[in-house]
């Protein structure tokens, strides 16, 4: 009796570590187990990326469709090349919608805002977005202003 | 002048062989097959012992340290505007650092002791060597299902350590500050990740829990068989314990988190 009572708290013990585990995987670094086949992946070209980095979101009217992937310098464009995985139920962007670097609140994270054009094909996997605004620079910005430009 | 030589020489030597002495004791109690049959009821005991009864401590002083982190962060987050912060400050500051560390130094004082001082009784009331006299191998029957225990329970105390934390931060975050929910949890995921952060973290707490452990064990088997021996041999653990936790933090961090 008193063995068996041993053997249920220690196998409380494992589960609840094991139950912290997939709280600190799914709660707190967001780890998904949706697997490749349920996005598709989308490449944009931007001339600053300013901050933006990979796992970043990617959102359409502040509603999360997908995220970052992973960035890249073009080597022959100059650009930043990055790739974007967007989930499958969002199917239906147009060809020639614009990608834009937002900034969350004033000091929050950068992330990709995707507004929609009016063309009748829709980005399927591996397409390019090539309308895109560069993030905010702020020195940039407040170096035009010095100057009177 | 040479008599400094003559110590200097002595302690060094003294030294090397408790450091040979610790590693053939951790080979030998450590190599070799497994019986799992009649092992299997000893690490489990040793599990409760070790892991179960530190839950409370752990869960009690996780729960604190994440509200303190919690209240710190917004005071200073809040003068930027940026109080939303709070929640990827206190998780990251959890998973990759204090989670580990304060569980390994709260293991070593709480359960490292604990092993220390049942080892060193064990040798000076000569159980250990009457273990010997009937043939049965001290190290593989009272040291090597300790040792496992601890090698166990560490990574899962300092993971409900950093759950717990979390859940701290956001009660002071969240329901007392008032900082928004929605993006407490948003910034926290968009900046934690599960590789870089919560396995380096997890990785961490396996080194810590395999230090502590070994020295906590081996500590109670090399102490001299007396009381002042016993005491002497459970402070030697936790200090050398807390010191190998913080040493070797610094350098896990630096070879898991350092850019160059």
């Amino acid at each position: 009796m008193y063995n068996r009572s041993i053997e249920l708290m220690v196998g409380l013990f494992i589960a609840i570590g094991i139950a912290a585990l997939a709280v600190l995987a799914f709660q707190v670094s967001g780890l998904s187990l949706k697997s490749g086949s349920d996005t598709y992946k989308v490449y944009a070209q931007f001339d600053d990326l300013g901050g933006l980095t990979a796992r970043g979101k990617v959102s359409m009217a502040g509603v999360t469709i997908g995220k970052v992937s992973n960035i890249e310098l073009d080597k022959e464009s100059y650009t930043a090349l990055v790739e974007m995985e967007l989930y499958s139920s969002v199917d239906n962007l147009t060809t020639d919608s614009i990608a834009a670097i937002q900034t969350a609140g004033l000091l929050g994270e950068k992330y990709i805002s995707i507004n929609v054009g009016a063309d009748e094909e829709y980005l399927a996997e591996g397409d390019t977005i090539f309308d895109t605004q560069s993030a905010l620079n702020i020195e940039k910005l407040i170096g035009s202003f010095a100057s009177g430009k | 002048m040479l008599g400094y030589f003559r110590k200097l020489g002595a302690s060094t030597m003294h030294s090397l062989s408790v450091l040979g002495r610790s590693g053939l004791f951790l080979w030998n109690s450590l190599v070799g097959i497994p019986d799992l049959r009649n092992g299997m009821p000893l690490l489990i005991k040793q599990l409760y012992s070790v892991g179960v009864l530190s839950l409370v401590i752990i869960v009690v002083s996780g729960l604190f340290i994440g509200m303190v982190l919690g209240l710190q962060g917004y005071n200073i987050l809040v003068d930027y505007g940026s109080e939303q912060a709070i929640g990827q400050m206190v998780a990251l500051t959890l998973v990759r650092e204090l989670g580990p560390v304060v569980t390994g130094l709260l293991f070593a004082g709480r359960a490292g002791s604990a092993l220390t001082a049942e080892i060193g009784l064990m040798k000076a009331t000569e159980q250990l060597s009457s273990m010997e006299m009937m043939g049965v191998d001290p190290l593989r029957r009272i040291i090597a299902p300790r040792l496992w225990a601890g090698f166990i329970s560490m990574p899962i105390l300092a993971i409900i350590f950093s759950a717990v934390g979390i859940w701290g931060g956001m009660l002071v975050g969240v329901d007392w500050l008032g900082v928004y929910e929605g993006s407490f949890w948003a910034n926290m995921q968009s900046s934690v990740s599960f590789e870089k952060d919560i396995l380096n973290g997890i990785i961490k707490s396996l080194v810590f829990g395999f230090v502590c452990t070994w020295i906590a064990v081996f500590q109670g088997y090399d102490s001299t068989p007396t009381s002042e021996g016993i005491s002497i041999a459970t402070t030697k653990t936790v200090v050398y314990s807390s010191l190998a936790v913080l040493g070797l933090d610094f350098v896990l961090t630096a070879v898991m988190f350092a850019a160059f």
